[in-house]
């Protein structure tokens, strides 16, 4: 039987970052943020993904805002529905492995014309560790794009936001679905072994 | 056993003197029975998204608090999105109803069927995620009760109303759902939702 290895030695006075956020302290979260509220963003439906953790905490603390916690992705797309006929906007907050659920319920969108706004954090994209995240990961775009979704992509800081800004506008001027996809070269990677000797 | 209740008279009842009351209607035979009751511009019927008619009445439920959500669908297209019921009762509204008419099959598909034919309680299930108000109905008097407490009550509701699974001649509402869209929208916002 083979021995453990004996873990790592912690720096002393190191906290552990935490798990959620690959990346922390970027700035683009906070201005994302801030562009949602701009856009009169008031429902906020999401399956949690670590890259979208700081935005999360960010609408949680909001009270103008209501977060949907949903079981599975698509139903934020149907809620979402509900929400513009009733006159008010949204936003779906998801990982790219919940495109894949997603799939039949974008024909709702598509049949009613109804606006949708998808950030999509990815997963399987680029330095990814877990071989389970590439096969829907490399999918995402092809799938997005075959159900009729128009699709931007972030791969940077400063492209963030104003990659967002045009999905809105294309959304909600133009009734359509849209996703944003925040690529791994953004959000960062989680590496599982560093994280494997951790504790 | 008594005789199953007949879903068209059960719907023309939940929507007698309806109101100003919102409805949806699941894809398939509920589409067409609310269109039965009368078509309107508070209704939409789906034509598809299986799984997806009660997290629509969610969102419209959030985004119009004054007013009262009804969700009528089937066995089936409950079962299919049946997590949404965890998600509607965390989120707590207290406007949103949802009744499904449950006849164990799927009807429109040559009635195969279903799993609450084998014993699961969508009820059950409603009460287990914490719905406040579930209930199972099989006789008349209850779908009068049931009627009262959708349009006056309050508190987030669940019926789960077992039905005869009797095939119907189809009554089809609009088929271009951006016209329900449109309509519905046009009803509840008034001119300015063409603008938005």
């Amino acid at each position: 039987m083979a021995s453990r290895l004996p873990p790592k030695a912690k720096p002393k006075g190191q906290r552990l970052e935490h798990y959620a956020d690959a990346r922390p302290g970027q700035a683009w979260p906070k201005a994302l943020y801030a562009l949602l509220k701009a856009q009169d963003i008031k429902q906020v439906a999401l399956v949690p993904d670590a890259g979208h953790a700081p935005l999360i905490r960010l609408c949680e603390a909001d009270r103008a805002i209501t977060m949907v916690r949903l079981t599975t992705e698509e139903e934020g797309v149907a809620l979402l529905g509900g929400a513009w006929l009733g006159g008010q906007r949204g936003v779906l907050l998801m990982q790219s492995s919940g495109v894949g659920n997603c799939i039949n319920m974008l024909s709702l969108s598509s049949m009613c014309q109804f606006p949708l706004l998808m950030l999509i954090t990815m997963r399987g994209d680029h330095g990814e560790f877990n071989a389970a995240q590439i096969p829907m990961g490399q999918a995402t775009q092809t799938v997005l794009e075959a159900m009729g979704v128009i699709v931007k992509r972030a791969d940077s800081a400063d492209t963030v936001i104003d990659a967002v800004e045009g999905a809105i506008k294309l959304a909600f001027n133009g009734y359509r679905a849209t996703a944003v996809l925040l690529g791994q070269q953004l959000l960062g990677a989680k590496d599982f072994r560093k994280l494997a000797q951790a504790e | 056993m008594a005789k199953l209740l007949k879903r068209r008279k059960v719907v023309q009842t939940l929507l007698a003197e309806r109101g100003d009351l919102l409805v949806i209607g699941g894809l398939g035979a509920p589409a067409w029975d609310i269109t039965a009751a009368g078509d309107h511009p508070n209704n939409f019927p789906m034509w598809g998204a299986m799984g997806g008619a009660a997290m629509l009445g969610l969102g419209l439920a959030l985004s119009q608090s004054q007013r009262r959500v009804l969700v009528i669908t089937g066995d089936g297209e409950m079962l299919m999105g049946i997590g949404s019921l965890a998600t509607i009762a965390i989120t707590a509204v207290p406007n949103l109803s949802i009744v499904v008419l449950d006849n164990e099959t799927y009807g429109e598909t040559g009635q195969q069927d279903t799993a609450t034919k084998h014993g699961v309680s969508l009820s059950g299930i409603a009460r287990a995620c914490g719905i406040q108000d579930c209930r199972d109905v099989s006789r008349m008097a209850e779908v009068q009760a049931l009627r009262d407490r959708i349009h006056e009550g309050s508190g987030s509701l669940f019926a789960q109303i077992k039905i005869d699974p009797e095939k119907l001649a189809l009554v089809l509402p609009p088929r271009d759902s951006t016209y329900i869209k449109n309509r519905m929208r046009l009803a509840i916002l008034g001119e300015a939702a063409l603008h938005d």
